[in-house]
């Protein structure tokens, strides 16, 4: 094992599992997060939140100090929550544990039991487990929605709905999923759904929770559902929501690729078409065909392009084959979270297309930055922290994924679909023309001129 | 007068003061952050790694699981005249079983990689929650690593529960006075250290600025300010300092601390143990810019410094004064809320909107002190609301009620000030122009004419009213 990657990890590709928790719960309806730990936890994935989305988002803390830490978190928590509770009525609370909750030994689970019999009887409170040393934002995210699951859904007669569990994607990405999914007439749960929560409008009313998310009624459904697409790749099967439902409900689960590039939007299109029985409507068959007379517009000044893709696996993998089917060279794939299915899977799609590439996880920038250097890519396509690299050695980077805190509209966005991938795909393609023709004149004269 | 009916919680109120004529202050400060409450606060290590990270040679280490580094790195908007390894983010990145079997010899190894693979002159290692809880001995493995390589390993103390952003200050102050603790310091007279008295023989006379982190190049500003009245900057903390600078910080005359919360603890403890005596300034605004000058020449007890000031000053203000006096014209009679970290600036920016023709009429800190408090009290206006530790709750009550025009803040409570329709300034560490001196005053002016005169809220309010 690479030593560098053992002991030092040099500018961090990847965040806590508490973040991932943070994320998913924003999609569900009157609810809020409570993080069992240090006051500091909240507070900055508040901040990185806030950068990225420009939206408010409150996060409650048990603030635990020294006396708490030694004696235990019980009275932290139980005031925490009645506060919180008190300040925010809502309808659910996820309660995440931080590393200093777990290292000090916290048995949420029972906490929260013996919580729920003597407190608040009314609040769903759901205890999740989020070490920062478990994994990264990636696990705690699904972990904390199979957990919402595993707590709130029981069984229910089959209705004719579908269940789409999210992943990565922005709330403008979600707002246009609904409009793909409608078009095939098909009743479906978001879940989690951020589409109105971290992208909220103006209005008269301010509400200190945001409306949207997935209901709880439409949370307890989801075990009657005909079918469950996930996008979850990578995603290990204990922390799966939707391996949950097939296993403990037997309601068929799909887990397909985040729908960014051509194949990957085909492979939803396909399946929709195909569990609701419809054709796939013209408006769709237009935008994909729209989609290819885009890529062969494009398809010169992509096969120029050698690209560095980082991030979270389930867009890294998704942009990845999006730069494949387009015949952008990825040099190096790399998230910084663990996902061994990762090289797996994409090394078949590099094998067949004849390309070679690094695929890598649990990495840093630092590896990142040195291997993109040393592999000649001209561009970068990941999270805003990426920048870092396009700072020191000139390599432009395109935003995608999170966190994007040097620029604003990240939560408008849309990366899915056929429209949204052409758009994301000319936004590649327009930065690579940018750097060929800034530098155009110059190059030309020191290469040719005697 | 009494606050309106508003639901807090019960602990929260005794947080939450009113400004009445001829009446103290009755606030509550410095207690551990109620749970639940939704604090803007942060932890222990957050305070040690903001103040320490400006050191623009060091290795930051950050020995625990991924997510203090990570959401830490780069954080500040600070300037570098010479290296940049500051801008890196190192870490242990512990996992499950390093939890299990102790992360002493990750850190180890972690810091014989930062020697042999980059050089590592000087590292300060940051213990977080967890190693806190686990015990690891980073005192012990810094000490081993100083004597291996023979260079600098500094421990910081920054459980992020052991306190709070405050304690953090102090952990940071801590590991600085260790780093000077690596010189010997034969220029110190006894003299000065026994009696405190000063006597400055130099032509110019050394002064160390505490509390400026050369945000968007702020330190550069201030530093060519002294020299212009015959002072020389010693050594910045911790702006655009390195390590070799601030060894050399028991050398100089007299401390000036800006940042008042992050400093004066350090600046106590280098006038107990170096005799260096120390005052509060601020360049937060034109009115403190001048008189924190002024204090300074007065110290020196230098006539020539005073001519200089005075020169200074009416150069300066001419440079800005036109620019300024539109955007006062364009701000007569706003009202401003201000919620920031420390209440020295919370202070300053007081005079600051009331130069502008503005009124405060919301007053928030994380870290303030009773003194703040009292301070702030005596600034504002009859019915100012002044708070300690606020959440979102409560700073969206006092917005709306008091119906201000704008909010001073951090990034946390920007969309909070936007989506009730109020404009804001971002006056935080990652803002990339300067908001010191004459030259940040007039951005200051013009962040917040271009912020409350946008045409942007003609719109909103439509949809808001």
């Amino acid at each position: 094992m690479d030593k560098n990657i053992k002991n030092l990890n040099i500018n961090p590709c990847k965040m806590c599992m508490p973040m991932g928790a943070a994320l998913a719960m924003k999609g569900i309806e009157n609810s809020i997060m409570f993080l069992h730990g240090s006051q500091g936890c909240s507070t900055y994935i508040r901040r990185h939140m806030a950068t990225h989305f420009n939206e408010p988002v409150d996060i409650a803390s048990s603030s635990l100090t020294e006396t708490g830490t030694v004696y235990g978190g019980k009275d932290n928590l139980y005031k925490g929550l009645e506060n919180t509770i008190n300040l925010y009525q809502p309808e659910i609370i996820a309660t995440a544990t931080t590393c200093l909750a777990e290292t000090i030994g916290e048995d949420i689970d029972g906490l929260l039991r013996e919580y729920k019999l003597n407190y608040n009887k009314s609040v769903n409170i759901i205890p999740v487990t989020t070490p920062g040393y478990g994994g990264s934002q990636y696990e705690g995210y699904y972990l904390t929605l199979r957990k919402v699951l595993e707590t709130l859904s029981f069984k229910t007669v089959k209705e004719g709905h579908i269940n789409i569990i999210t992943a990565g994607m922005t709330p403008g990405d979600i707002r246009r999923l609904k409009e793909i999914v409608e078009s095939f007439s098909l009743d479906y749960i978001i879940f989690p759904d951020i589409s109105e929560t971290l992208d909220g409008t103006i209005v008269k009313d301010y509400k200190k929770i945001p409306k949207g998310g997935t209901s709880i009624s439409d949370i307890k459904r989801m075990s009657g559902a005909i079918a469950t697409i996930e996008f979850a790749k990578l995603v290990k099967a204990d922390i799966s929501p939707g391996k949950y439902l097939e296993e403990e409900y037997a309601v068929p689960l799909y887990n397909i690729a985040v729908p960014i590039g051509l194949e990957n939007t085909d492979v939803l299109v396909n399946l929709l078409s195909e569990i609701s029985g419809k054709e796939i409507p013209e408006k769709l068959r237009k935008a994909k065909g729209r989609m290819l007379d885009g890529m062969i517009d494009a398809h010169k000044y992509n096969a120029e392009g050698k690209a560095a893709v980082f991030g979270e696996p389930e867009l890294v993998y998704s942009v990845s084959t999006l730069c494949l089917e387009n015949g952008i060279k990825p040099t190096i794939i790399a998230t910084g979270s663990e996902a061994k299915q990762l090289r797996k899977l994409l090394n078949n799609d590099l094998l067949s297309l004849n390309q070679d590439g690094l695929i890598l996880d649990d990495i840093d920038f630092e590896e990142i930055r040195k291997l993109a250097v040393e592999g000649g890519t001209n561009i970068l396509i990941g999270n805003s922290d990426g920048h870092f690299i396009t700072e020191r050695d000139g390599i432009p980077l395109v935003r995608i994924g999170f966190p994007i805190h040097d620029h604003i509209g990240a939560q408008r966005k849309v990366f899915i679909g056929y429209e949204g991938s052409i758009r994301f795909l000319e936004d590649i393609t327009n930065t690579l023309l940018d750097r060929k023709h800034d530098s155009y004149r110059e190059r030309m004269y020191q290469q040719y001129y005697k | 007068m009494e606050i309106k009916k508003f639901k807090t919680l019960e602990e929260r109120k005794k947080s939450i003061s009113l400004k009445v004529e001829n009446k103290q202050a009755d606030i509550d400060c410095h207690k551990e952050s109620l749970a639940g409450a939704v604090s803007q606060r942060a932890c222990v290590y957050s305070g040690a790694r903001v103040v320490l990270n400006p050191i623009t040679d060091a290795y930051h280490l950050v020995h625990g699981p991924i997510g203090c580094a990570s959401y830490t790195w780069d954080i500040r908007g600070s300037l570098s005249s010479g290296e940049e390894t500051y801008r890196n983010s190192f870490s242990t990145d512990l996992r499950e079983k390093d939890i299990i079997f102790g992360g002493e010899e990750k850190l180890d190894a972690a810091i014989s990689e930062l020697v042999e693979k980059y050089q590592a002159k000087f590292i300060f290692v940051y213990a977080t929650c967890v190693v806190g809880v686990i015990g690891d001995d980073i005192e012990a493995i810094c000490r081993k690593a100083e004597e291996e390589y023979n260079i600098t390993v500094i421990p910081v103390q920054a459980a992020g529960f052991a306190g709070n952003k405050m304690s953090g200050y102090k952990a940071a102050g801590q590991a600085l006075l260790e780093l000077m603790n690596k010189k010997e310091h034969e220029s110190i007279s006894e003299e000065i250290k026994e009696n405190n008295n000063i006597k400055i023989s130099r032509a110019t006379p050394k002064i160390n600025l505490l509390g400026d982190f050369n945000l968007a190049g702020e330190m550069w500003i201030i530093k060519d300010y002294l020299s212009k009245i015959g002072l020389e900057v010693n050594a910045g903390l911790t702006g655009d300092s390195n390590c070799q600078q601030i060894m050399k910080v028991p050398e100089a005359d007299l401390n000036i601390v800006q940042c008042a919360g992050s400093m004066v603890f350090l600046a106590k403890r280098l006038k107990k143990k170096y005799g260096i005596p120390f005052m509060k300034i601020s360049f937060v605004g034109i009115e403190d810019t001048v008189s924190s000058l002024y204090k300074i020449a007065e110290f020196f007890s230098d006539y020539k410094m005073q001519y200089d000031i005075a020169r200074l000053v009416e150069e300066k203000y001419r440079g800005i004064s036109q620019e300024l006096d539109r955007c006062c014209k364009n701000l007569a009679g706003k009202k401003a809320a201000i919620y920031v970290g420390g209440g020295f600036k919370a202070i300053s920016l007081i005079k600051q909107f009331k130069s502008l023709g503005m009124q405060t009429a919301l007053v928030g800190t994380q870290t303030g002190n009773a003194e703040d408090y009292q301070t702030i009290n005596e600034l504002v206006d009859e019915g100012t609301v002044i708070l300690d530790d606020a959440n979102p709750n409560e700073l969206e009550y006092f917005m709306r009620e008091k119906e201000v025009d704008i909010l001073a803040g951090g990034v946390k409570e920007r969309p909070l000030a936007y989506k009730l329709g109020v404009a804001f300034c971002d006056h935080n560490h990652e803002r990339k122009h300067p908001l010191l001196a004459f030259e940040g005053a007039l951005n200051f002016a013009r962040e917040v004419d271009q912020t409350i005169n946008s045409p942007v809220w003609k719109y909103v309010r439509r949809e808001l009213l």
